[in-house]
This record gives C-alpha cells, structure tokens and sequence, in this order.
C-alpha cells in the first residue's frame, strides 16, 4: 500500500511539474546569486549543492530551505526514470517522447559527469615564452623544491586546501614537517603599520618586517585570491624559522635542511603536460578605425619530445586546439598585446551534450510531426 | 463586398508603399547624392546618411531637424558649422540637467549656442560621472553623460570635413599646397641649426596646426585608401590626408572634391557643389564601386524605412482585427469583412517586414539577429508568421489581431533601441560567426518570439473572457475560448522545440568556444528559464493539471519569463552576455512585469466574474 503510493508518487506528472517549477526558482535565484556572489561562488550554492542554505549573519549554524541543483536534478532525473519504468509503453504516438527524454537523461548525466571529472585550467605565455604546464583558475599550492641538484629538481606541492586546515604537513620526500601556522585565502601585504595590517610574525626570509592582513575571497570572475600563508619548517632537532610565503612574493625564497637547499614558494596549482607550447606571436585585431576587437590569434609552437612531433599552430576565437585529450581555447591577453592567456579543458564527457542534442532534437520532430500531421489532416476534412 | 474591400484596402497601402519609392529629382543642393557617399565609421563602409540619422537618433532622438533631413542637417554641420550651432538638436529632458545649464524647461530640443557656455562645466561633471558604476547612476548623472557624449560626436563632426572659420577650403587648401615648399625648406634649414625663412616656416605652422585638429577629431574617416594601398579598409580622416601632403603623399581627389564642396556650399552656390559632387561620384565609380554601392544600397534602406511602414500597417491591422472580433455577433458580415481586411493587411506588413530583415542581412552580410535592436526585429517576425499561420488555420481573426500587435509593439521597441546609435555595429570577436549566428541565436530567438505569441494569446483570452461574451461565441463548431486554447497549446510545443534546442545549440557553441557546454551564464539561464516553463506547461497539461484558464494563465507567465531572458540579464551587467546596464529600459520591464501579474490575477478570478462565462451560450457566427 505505502509502496503503491510512493511509486504513485515518485512516478506523477505532478511531481514532475513542481520539480520544474522549483527548478525555475533555482535558476532565477543562481542567476541573481551569481551577482552578489559571483559566478563562481553562487555555482557552488546554488547548482553544485543538494540543499541552499541560510543562515543568520554570524551564526554557527543554518538551515536548508531550498533544494540545490544536484537534489533537483537527482530527483528530476530518478521521476524520469521511474515513470518510463512503470507507465510509459512503447507505442508509435510515444516513441518521440521516448527519445526526448532518453536524450535528456543522457545530457544530465552528462553534465554530471563534466562537473565531477572535467579540469579546466589556464596558460598564461608571453612572446617567446615556453610552458609545458597549465595552472589552476583559482587555487594554488605550496611548492617545496629540492634544488640542491641544478640539474633535477624534485618538488613537493601541497594543495590549498591541505594549507587551510593549518597544523603539521609530512612527507616522505622532505626531512622536516611544514608547520602551517596560519593561512589567508584572499590576502593583502603591505611594507608599514598601514590600518588594518597587523605584523607578520616571520623570522626569514622575505616576510620579516612586512604587514599583512586577511580580506574577503574574490567573487569577481576577472579577478583572483592572492593567498599568503605562515609556513614553520622543523626538523627533528630543531625549528629552522619561520617563512612568510605568499603569492604576492614573486621570488621564491631558499633555507637549507640536512645539508640541501630547498625552495619555498605559494603559486597558482599546476598541472604539467606531455608537451610543451611557445608562444611565436599574439595578435589582436581591430576594426579600421576603431577599437571594436576583430579577433584574438595566438601563433604557437608545439613541441612533443617523446614523439618528436613538433609543428605550429594556431588558436583563435571559435577555433581551439584540440590535442591529447585537453582543448586549448584563446580565453584572454595581456593588455601590453604580446602575451595570451588560454583556457585549458580536459573534459571526458565532453561529446555528451553532442548525443544528447540529436536525440532530443530528433525526438521532438518525430513527436511534433505525429501530431501535427494527422491535426492538419482532419483540418483539411 | 467582403472580398472586394480588403483587396482594395491592401491595394490602397502597398500604393503607399510604393510610392515612396519614387521621389522627384532636387532642386538646389543635391542633398540626397551627399548622403549617399560611401565613408568608413565604427569600422564599416556606410553612407553619410547613415552617420546623420545615427547622429541625430542618439543626440535627438529623431531622424529629422524640423523639415530638414539628416543628411541637410549634416552639411550645415560640416560645411558650415555657425548656422548648424543654432539648429534646435540637443533633447534634454532631466529637468535638474536643464538647471543646471540654466536653460528654459518650454523648449525640448537646444542649440549647441545655448549649451556652449557651459561645455567646461558638463565635461567636469561628465568625468567624475565616469568614474561611477554604471548601476549606481542617477537619472541626473546618465542624462549628463549622455548629452556630454551627444557633444562630443557633434563637436567631432563639426571637424570632419573642413577646419573651422573658413568659407573658402578649397581656396584654403590651394594656399597651403604652395606654402608647402618654401615651408618645409624653412624648417629642415631650421632643424639643421642654418638660418631659416621665419615667415615662411610660421606660414606652414599655422596651416598644420588647424588640420591638426581635423586629423585627431575628425568622426567618419571620409577619404578612401589611395589606389596603391595595400588595404581596402585602409581609409583615412581629411585631416590626416591634409597633412600626409607635408611628408610628399598626393593629396587625395576626395579631399578636393569635398573642399570643392565645403567652399560652394558655404558661398550658396549649388551649381558649383553639385559639380564638385559629381565629380567626386565620377571618381569612386572608377576606383571605389563596391563601397560607392554599399551607400546606395544603404541609402535606400534608410530612406525606404520598411520597418516605419511595417509599423503603420500593423496598427491599422490590428484596429481592423479588434473591431472585427466586437462585431462578431452584432454585424457577422461586416466582421467578416473587416477580418479578412486585417488579414491581408498582416499579410502585407509581413512582407514589407520581411523585405526589411532581408535587406538588412544582405547590406551586413550577416544572419537575421547581430543584436538587440535586431532581435526585436526577428521576434516580431517571427511572431507575424506565427499569426499568419494561425490566422490561416482558424479563421477567426484571433491570429491577425495578435500578429500585428506584436509586430507593432516589436518594431516599436526595436525604434526605441536604434537611439543607442549604428545598429548595424561591427561584431565583437567571439560574436564574429555566422554559423552559430545563424544557428543558435536565430532558433533561441524563434523560441522567444513563439513563447511571446503564447503568452499573447493567453493575454487575448483573459481580456476577451472577463469583458466581453466573446470566449463562448462558436465560429463554426469551436467555441472561441477552445480556439484560443489550441492556438496558445500549439504555439507552446513550437516554443518547448525552439526554445530547448536554440538553448542547447547555444551551450554547443560555449564547448567549441571556450570548452565548457554550460557555464551557468545569466543568459544562459535565461534561456533555461524558458526551456523550463515550457516543459512545465506541457508536463501540467499532459497530468491534467491544468485545462483552459490554467493554460492561459501560465503562458501569460511565459511572458515574464522571457522579458526577462531577453531583457532582464543584459541588466545585471555580468557574464559574457551583458550589453551594459539600461536604466530607464529596468523601468518598462518592471511596469510590464506588473501588467502581465495583474493579468494572471485577473485569469484567476472566478468565472462567474467573467462576462463570457456568465452568459448562457453565445449565437453562432456564420
């Protein structure tokens, strides 16, 4: 009886329409989220959430008041399911509808798996410049090198988030703890006692005597968090100092443990690549006369040792590299126009939405024209 | 008589029409064949006539000084720029604004004498205004910048086409030629440390000086490329063509027909201009006759107006199509006259409408919709042919009467949104492709157009039930109110189809574009919005959750949702999308926003408040 009615339940049209009703809400309230809070932010909320939460200003705790996307979809997509399970039958009038949504569950779970397995980064090359590496968007590392061998350098990362939780950091490669003492995601320094700046409590290296303060994370979608971290180093015998490391400090700064040289240094994450690309040259074009962009163009050289490929090419707007499973797009330039910024993808599921469109578009004529059709007929009679 | 009296009416208004086609020839200055030569401004070839209209849509807000046309308007302003400071064509509205510039608040449109004064004053406030967010603004602080911007194109244009204070450039320039020589002699001996010809080198100076304002400030770049330049689009403003004469380059023909020009028409000699037009004319047919036809092909677009004339047969329709459906049970034949009148009149809006959006794509060479001002175009086109076809379906007059109400109020809207200036503006890089202009933007675009047309159906039946008996009233065996729940049922299957795949046409181009299929982009969600609303419509009819009234309440919903899509995001001023904040557009969408709740709260009252539901059974038409 109680499974009777939640089959009823979970299988009803009804239930279909309040989930896309809800699902309008969400959206609308994302997209005036996506304002206050920026794109990225209000992302995470609103859609990549199972549950929106409020929360008084300060409060420990919250409340959930709103499903988030993942709940919604999840839910859409099981009604879906469900209904076709228990009530559709595969009759000639239902075979549009059939496809239809064969075509929608195909691109949900799509963009399912885009948002667990897809890794988008960036390349930011200046004329001349050679990278065989993109880095993260938004995150960054703590990167411990071994540079006591000029020639091979071995490097220890530790990720933001590994930094955010503070307290001790151990690794096998590395004869001492990294004690994190404190950690900003978004900072801002300064070299005097400026308002709001409060002493850094470093005794090397470059954060000695500098100032420095905490600030809001960025919500902009053109702008970044600059990080700053307070990072101890201890051996076994003895603390060796404490460092300042921030992206703000572009040097990276050296200390020696047991006899070897190591650097410190908080930089975007990495992701390293098979190849390497150069960058030849950046082109921005204009309307005569004007300052209307025509189109960005990036000339690059394409270098793969273990193949000994090695060839040109060009990327420009609506017409990206695809290479080794990642997608290479022009995303943005340096404003002095002799540097680019491309948008690096690496995204499994991204043929999905290709599929899917077929079939929903196929659907939906099969389903239209089976309507239409035999309605114009008895028109005519 | 009720085959007769629409032919004659359709007859009547294609005359009309035409006969605008035909215009006799000018006496005095041939202004028209001014305004059809070819300059280069925001980056295309288009006609001085083109940059007049512009002009005045953005500073006047008219395509017209009094009974001056632009392009008069522009000559005066070119050629002789004491007579144009007194022309009335600065609209100034903000009454604080007025204040400020301590003008009388009787008059609408001002001279550029009466604003001068005070020119130090407003580009003051203008760059401390700059610095402000473009949301933050008060109606004071935008009306400033705008009529600051609304200076400074006309300013620019004053030094387009000869320097100031001179009734003779052609003379003018004939001097400065022969002080060339002996100038440039004195001042290589003078940068060489010799002894130099003081008279002649300040002579040159003087001559530079002023051509140097012309060549920095000039607005249309007017002199075509050389003939040996190594790029069509290479053309070049007069005072930098003036001015490259010191260094040895010729001096372009263009630039002595047009001083030519300048001189007549500052000393009322319209033989002598129109011979030096001709000239001129002679020229570009030898070397320049792609952009010397571009301005031809564009001067008639512009002078031809299709969608003005669009517009005023809409309205006429759709008077028509409303008094047909009054008359339907008082006067059936007259009503059926009047039906098919409005007919066949949508039928001839829609064709002229047509030839517009055509033409359009032809001149830019682009698919229909580029930007805003030309998706309103496409929805009401869209919307028309929606109508027509419903109209042709069920004969009622229901289809004529929304059809051209929507193509009225679309080409309304898009008039409204020509004042921000060219809208045939150049593409920006990532727009800068046709294949998903032509895909993703015209279907996501169809889709609007079809969810509007619902919602406008829906908006009929409110109206129509809670004041008028009409809903109840059969035309042959379908009550109207069944009719209209058809139509508005069938245009939402149209709108569901569009709607979703213009949205995930829209996500294709993203993945080719910059690799991600959805970006949660406001407009994209916009446009999700709408896929949703469809498909919840749909899925409510389907359950049975809905029948007529909750059909027609929820479609009228639909247009709030796509206002919003379409008009709503470009407000937030995020995202890729954004066109830039419209403050006083905010405005009309919040007052239609409104309109459209109060509809669907009228749609909710109970019937027995409806007139057409009170009455028993209407009489059958015939």
């Amino acid at each position: 009886m109680l499974l009777e009615r939640l089959i009823k339940f979970f299988t009803s049209l009804r239930l279909t329409v309040v989930l896309l009703v809800l699902s309008l809400v969400l959206v609308f309230a994302g997209t005036l989220g996506e304002v206050h809070l920026g794109l990225y932010k209000a992302q995470t909320e609103f859609f990549r959430s199972f549950f929106i939460y409020w929360h008084p200003a300060h409060a420990a705790w919250k409340i959930p008041v709103f499903p988030g996307g993942y709940l919604l979809g999840a839910t859409l997509l099981f009604n879906l399911v469900a209904a076709h399970i228990s009530r559709f039958k595969l009759t000639r009038d239902k075979i549009g509808l059939w496809i239809i949504h064969a075509g929608l569950i195909l691109l949900i779970l799509g963009q399912l798996a885009t948002d667990m397995f897809a890794v988008e980064s960036q390349m930011h090359l200046r004329e001349g410049q050679m990278k065989n590496y993109s880095e993260a968007d938004r995150l960054d590392e703590l990167a411990v090198s071994d540079v006591t061998d000029k020639k091979l350098e071995t490097v220890v990362t530790i990720p933001e988030w590994l930094l955010a939780k503070k307290g001790d950091i151990r690794n096998d490669q590395l004869p001492f703890v990294v004690r994190v003492k404190e950690f900003y995601a978004n900072s801002l320094l300064s070299t005097n006692a400026a308002p709001g700046f409060a002493r850094v409590n470093a005794d090397a290296g470059l954060g000695a005597g500098l100032w420095w303060q905490p600030v809001p994370r960025e919500t902009a979608m053109d702008r970044r968090d600059v990080p700053s971290t307070l990072v101890e180093i201890v051996t076994p015998q003895d603390a060796l100092g404490t460092w300042l490391v921030s992206e703000w400090l572009e040097q990276s700064q050296t200390f020696t443990a047991n006899g070897r040289t190591y650097q410190l240094q908080l930089r975007p994450e990495r992701f390293y690549l098979p190849f390497s690309l150069r960058l030849v040259q950046f082109h921005h074009d204009v309307y005569e006369g004007t300052d209307i962009p025509k189109n960005f163009s990036s000339q690059l050289l394409l270098n793969r040792p273990d193949t000994g490929e090695r060839r040109n090419v060009l990327i420009y707007m609506n017409n990206p590299l695809r290479y080794d499973g990642r997608t290479f797009y022009q995303a943005s330039f340096d404003t002095d126009n002799q540097g680019t910024v491309l948008q690096v993808v690496k995204n499994p599921g991204w043929l999905t939405p290709y599929l899917a469109c077929i079939l929903i578009a196929t659907g939906m004529v099969v389903q239209f024209l089976s309507h239409l059709v035999p309605f114009l007929r008895r028109r005519r009679q | 008589m009720k085959k007769i009296v629409p032919w004659i009416l359709a007859a009547v208004f294609a005359a009309w029409v035409l006969s605008t086609l035909h215009q006799p020839p000018e006496t005095g200055f041939h202004t028209r064949d001014f305004g059809r030569l070819p300059v280069l401004l925001n980056g295309r070839v288009q006609p001085l006539d083109s940059v007049a209209r512009n002009t005045l849509l953005q500073i006047r807000q008219r395509q017209s000084v009094g009974d001056r046309s632009a392009t008069a308007w522009l000559m005066e302003t070119m050629m002789n720029p004491e007579a144009a400071d007194k022309l009335d064509v600065f609209r100034i509205d903000n009454l604080e604004l007025l204040n400020l510039l301590q003008l009388p608040e009787s008059q609408k449109y001002y001279s550029f004498d009466q604003i001068q004064p005070h020119l130090d004053d407003i580009s003051r406030q203008a760059q401390r205004i700059n610095s402000v967010g473009d949301a933050n603004r008060t109606a004071f602080e935008s009306q400033l910048l705008k009529l600051d911007n609304a200076l400074e194109i006309y300013q620019r244009l004053k030094l387009s086409l000869c320097p100031p204070g001179t009734t003779d450039f052609a003379g003018q320039l004939a001097a400065y030629e022969q002080a060339i020589p002996a100038g440039v002699a004195a001042a290589q001996a003078r940068e060489a440390g010799k002894k130099y010809d003081q008279a002649a080198f300040s002579r040159l100076l003087d001559f530079l000086s002023s051509y140097n304002d012309l060549s920095k400030f000039a607005y249309p770049l007017m002199v075509p490329p050389a003939t040996d330049a190594k790029s069509r689009a290479d053309w070049q403003n007069i005072g930098q063509n003036v001015m490259s004469v010191v260094h040895g380059n010729d001096l372009s023909p263009a630039v002595r027909d047009y001083a030519a020009m300048a001189t007549a028409y500052s000393q009322n000699q319209p033989a002598a201009f129109n011979q030096a037009l001709d000239d001129y004319r002679h020229w570009l047919g030898e070397w320049f006759v792609p952009e010397a036809r571009q301005g031809v092909q564009e001067f008639f677009f512009n002078e031809f107006e299709p969608f003005y004339k669009a517009m005023v047969i809409y309205v006429t329709a759709f008077l028509l199509a409303i008094i047909a459906l009054l008359t339907f049970a008082l006067a059936p034949k007259l009503s059926e006259t009047l039906r098919r009148s409005a007919f066949w009149l949508v039928v001839l809006g829609g064709v002229i409408h047509t030839f517009g959006l055509v033409f359009r794509m032809w001149l830019e060479g682009r698919p229909p919709v580029t930007n805003l001002y030309s998706s309103a175009i496409f929805i009401g086109w869209g919307c028309v042919v929606l109508g027509i076809i419903l109209e042709r379906v069920f004969a009622v007059g229901l289809g004529s009467a929304v059809a051209s109400f929507a193509g009225f109020i679309t080409l309304v809207i898009a008039h409204n949104l020509s004042m921000d200036g060219d809208t045939m503006e150049m593409l920006r890089a990532v727009l800068d492709t046709n294949f998903w202009l032509a895909t993703h933007v015209v279907v996501v675009t169809l889709g609007y157009a079809s969810t509007f047309m619902a919602g406008l159906l829906g908006v009929t039946y409110v109206l129509l039930g809670l004041f008028t008996p009409l809903l109840k009233y059969k035309s042959g065996n379908l009550e109207l109110g069944k009719v209209l729940a058809k139509m508005a049922y069938g245009i939402v299957c149209f709108a569901a189809l569009f709607s979703f795949t213009g949205t995930v046409l829209g996500g294709i181009w993203a993945d080719q574009s910059w690799g991600r299929f959805w970006g949660w982009d406001p407009k994209e969600n916009g446009a999700l919005l709408i896929v949703l609303w469809n498909a919840a419509i749909l899925h409510a009819r389907w359950g049975g959750l809905i029948r007529e009234r909750g059909l027609m309440n929820m479609v009228i919903f639909g247009n709030i949702v796509t206002s919003w899509s379409w008009f709503g995001v470009n407000m937030l001023g995020i995202g890729l999308h954004s066109y830039g904040f419209m403050a006083a557009a905010f405005w009309w969408l919040l007052a239609f926003v409104l309109s459209q709740v109060t509809l669907i709260i009228l749609g909710m009252l109970p019937t027995g408040t409806w007139k057409s539901f009170r009455t028993p059974s209407g009489p059958a038409s015939t």
